[in-house]
């Protein structure tokens, strides 16, 4: 299938719309986004990192094509970049099962360098396990190496990372599970402020080839332009060879960083 | 300790009424002293205690609840300065009771949040409840959505007469199944307007795409059937009536129908029988409780005030109150009571200002929701996170137009505190 192709299932996002396109400009070219899982794992503000990653493509002067993967579906062909999400335990065993049957067209995608970003429920499946305070032992398809154990804890609040690729990063994180990191995965960052991804060792996220996994909600990719470009320039090189970015304006993000910086825990 | 534990309170909370502050420190002393007081003073009342609990619609159905049962002559406790905490419920009795410690009223009803609702009911085990709904707030307060269906659950296991849930809500309907001991009612919606309560599940939900198979519904025992301009129509006893509504908004309109459910519950209990007409004139004088659609006049024009607290409450808010010919401010802050996540914001569509646009943001994250309307292209006239400022400006700068501002609890309080100084409103501390 071609991008762009018309035959796609669920050729837009589930409920939520992107706004109507008014850039008379000639695109540079179409970059299909797929969202995994959007009906089961959706909580947070999800669907703000797909409409960031959509509208910045326009703003960079790229047409985007929204996807959607969920439970059942068939998996769409030539996907340019992945974002998915967390959601709620009984959101996460839905998903189970489907996600495993999907390893190793996910694990291909990664390794040969597809740009994904993963929050919370699903870094945690991207993972190799999810072990639950009651010991039962959920498998993840192992893309990241990664481990969760489920905690009575509940690590809540505002988050602030120092990561050498992109600067400072804020978000919320609100998560019981604590996961840590193998010698195969990179940490995001350390947190300047909050928990991230264990209470012990002061790290948060995790990042593999093109991979970036985060604890972050808030939304993350709204007031963290860069981990977005990232992801869109990635992807468009990935197809296109090279990117040319455009300039969007980012007074708001800006603004909104400072006074969330500003904010109590 | 009993004899002059009320005593105390009651002069606690004169001096701290004094002083302007809270509503919760006499409950707390009172706690302290004598912690078997709200038991026993709310263990008096003839026709027990109503919880009312859920993530949307509290105080409003409170409100509603209450004025039904006075219409048929019922006198009624409630905690109406909204300290829907344990405490509060406390301090409210305080000032309620005799210097002896008697509360003259023939039942009690509560809006409870949820979280204190459970302390609450394993004190005061309730004859009452009422489950308005379990929408996606503060959940950083809670965790999960699912744990606050399960606090519901504990609420309803607690309730030794009639439970009343919306039918049309999955994670409340579904509580009746693990209920055994107290009566189970209903409140409903006509399948038309079925589609304009989305729940937190239904949000996703692909315009046009295949609806799982529903099982069947049970019977309500009240069903709103049509809302009009200003009017609505309920079934109930196997008929429909039209009456008139004060109320705005479809979903303070849904829990008219919770509101009637259970005063029909209560004063059906009495044995006298209920008087129908009373309790239709009752509904059709219900104003909105502070914030929840209420409007005020500033410079003879209407000024809405519409509290947003969770993305469904966002976007039923904006279904509810067009925005064309208004002036619209949204204030957002995240305090405590807020919700400090801000990502609530980016699971609501904001495309129904994209004509008009908005002239005004403040609060705290007034630059994130700045940032959320930049990628929903709705324009943005100004942006001042000092709330004082940002509505002298907006009131200021609205070209003779009405005016509508969606606001978080705390930004709502702050702005009535500043309203209060240029027209009359209730101030809520």
């Amino acid at each position: 299938m071609t991008p762009g192709s018309p035959e796609t299932p669920h050729e837009l996002s589930f409920g939520h719309e992107l706004p109507p396109e008014d850039s008379a400009a000639p695109s540079k070219g179409t970059i299909r986004v797929l969202q995994l899982y959007p009906r089961d794992m959706n909580i947070y503000g999800d669907w703000g990192n797909a409409l960031v990653l959509a509208q910045r493509l326009r703003w960079h002067g790229y047409t985007p094509e929204l996807l959607e993967y969920n439970v059942g579906d068939p998996f769409p062909a030539d996907v340019d970049l992945i974002v998915g999400g967390g959601g709620q335990d009984s959101g996460q065993l839905v998903i189970q099962d489907d996600l495993l049957s999907r390893e190793s067209t996910l694990k291909q995608m990664a390794d040969d360098g597809t740009p994904m970003l993963v929050i919370c429920g699903l870094y945690q499946l991207f993972g190799k396990f999810f072990k639950t305070r009651l010991g039962s032992v959920l498998p993840g398809i192992g893309i990241l190496d990664v481990e969760t154990h489920g905690t009575d804890e509940r690590l809540i609040g505002n988050v602030a990372v120092s990561s050498p690729e992109f600067g400072s990063i804020l978000g919320y994180e609100n998560h019981s599970g604590q996961t840590t990191l193998g010698p195969g995965v990179e940490p995001l960052g350390t947190t300047a402020k909050g928990t991230g991804n264990n209470s012990t060792d002061g790290q948060e996220g995790a990042r593999y080839r093109n991979i970036v996994a985060s604890y972050l909600h808030g939304s993350l990719l709204p007031k963290n332009p860069a981990l977005a470009d990232f992801l869109i320039r990635t992807a468009v090189e990935r197809r296109y060879g090279s990117f040319t970015p455009g300039t969007p304006d980012d007074s708001y993000a800006v603004l909104a960083r400072e006074h969330a910086a500003r904010r109590p825990r | 300790m009993l004899y002059f534990s009320v005593p105390l309170g009651k002069f606690v909370r004169r001096v701290s009424r004094l002083r302007g502050g809270g509503s919760a420190l006499p409950g707390l002393v009172v706690e302290k002293i004598d912690p078997d007081f709200m038991r026993r003073t709310l263990s008096t009342l003839p026709l027990g205690v109503a919880v009312v609990s859920g993530t949307n619609g509290k105080t409003t159905t409170t409100k509603m609840v209450v004025e039904l049962l006075e219409s048929q002559g019922l006198k009624v406790f409630t905690n109406r300065t909204g300290s829907n905490f344990t405490r509060g419920v406390a301090a409210a009795l305080l000032g309620e009771v005799d210097w002896r410690g008697r509360l003259d009223a023939d039942v009690a009803v509560l809006e409870l949040d949820e979280a204190h609702a459970v302390h609450f009911v394993n004190k005061v085990p309730p004859r009452y409840s009422l489950l308005l709904n379990v929408l996606r707030d503060q959940l950083d307060r809670f965790g999960e959505i699912d744990k606050t269906a399960e606090l519901l659950q504990h609420i309803a296991s607690k309730t030794t007469g009639t439970v009343v849930l919306n039918r049309e809500d999955p994670r409340v309907a579904r509580i009746a199944q693990t209920l055994d001991g107290p009566e189970v009612l209903y409140f409903g919606l006509d399948d038309s307007l079925l589609s304009t309560f989305p729940n937190d599940d239904d949000m996703r939900a692909a315009p046009g795409s295949p609806v799982p198979a529903a099982p069947a519904r049970p019977a309500a025992d009240v069903v709103l059937r049509r809302v009009g301009a200003d009017d609505a129509d309920f079934e109930y006893d196997g008929a429909t009536v039209t009456t008139g509504m004060k109320l705005r908004g479809v979903y303070n309109i849904f829990n008219a129908a919770a509101a009637l459910t259970l005063a029909r519950g209560v004063s059906g209990a009495r044995g006298t029988g209920t008087d129908q007409a009373g309790l239709l004139t009752a509904l059709s004088k219900v104003a909105p409780a502070f914030g929840r659609g209420e409007s005020l006049v500033v410079d003879g024009l209407p000024l809405e005030l519409v509290l947003v607290k969770n993305p469904s409450g966002f976007r039923l808010g904006l279904k509810s109150f067009p925005a064309a010919g208004y002036a619209t401010m949204i204030a957002i802050n995240d305090n405590y009571a807020d919700g400090r996540d801000m990502s609530w914001l980016w699971d609501v569509e904001f495309d129904t200002l994209r004509d008009s646009g908005v002239d005004q943001l403040t609060g705290s994250r007034a630059y994130d929701m700045a940032l959320r309307l930049q990628y929903d292209d709705v324009a943005i006239g100004a942006v001042d996170t000092e709330i004082a400022p940002a509505l002298a400006a907006f009131i200021r700068g609205g070209e003779g137009k009405p005016k509508r501002i969606f606001c978080t609890y705390t930004a709502m309080l702050a702005i009535r505190r500043e309203l209060s100084k240029i027209t009359t409103v209730e101030v809520v501390s």
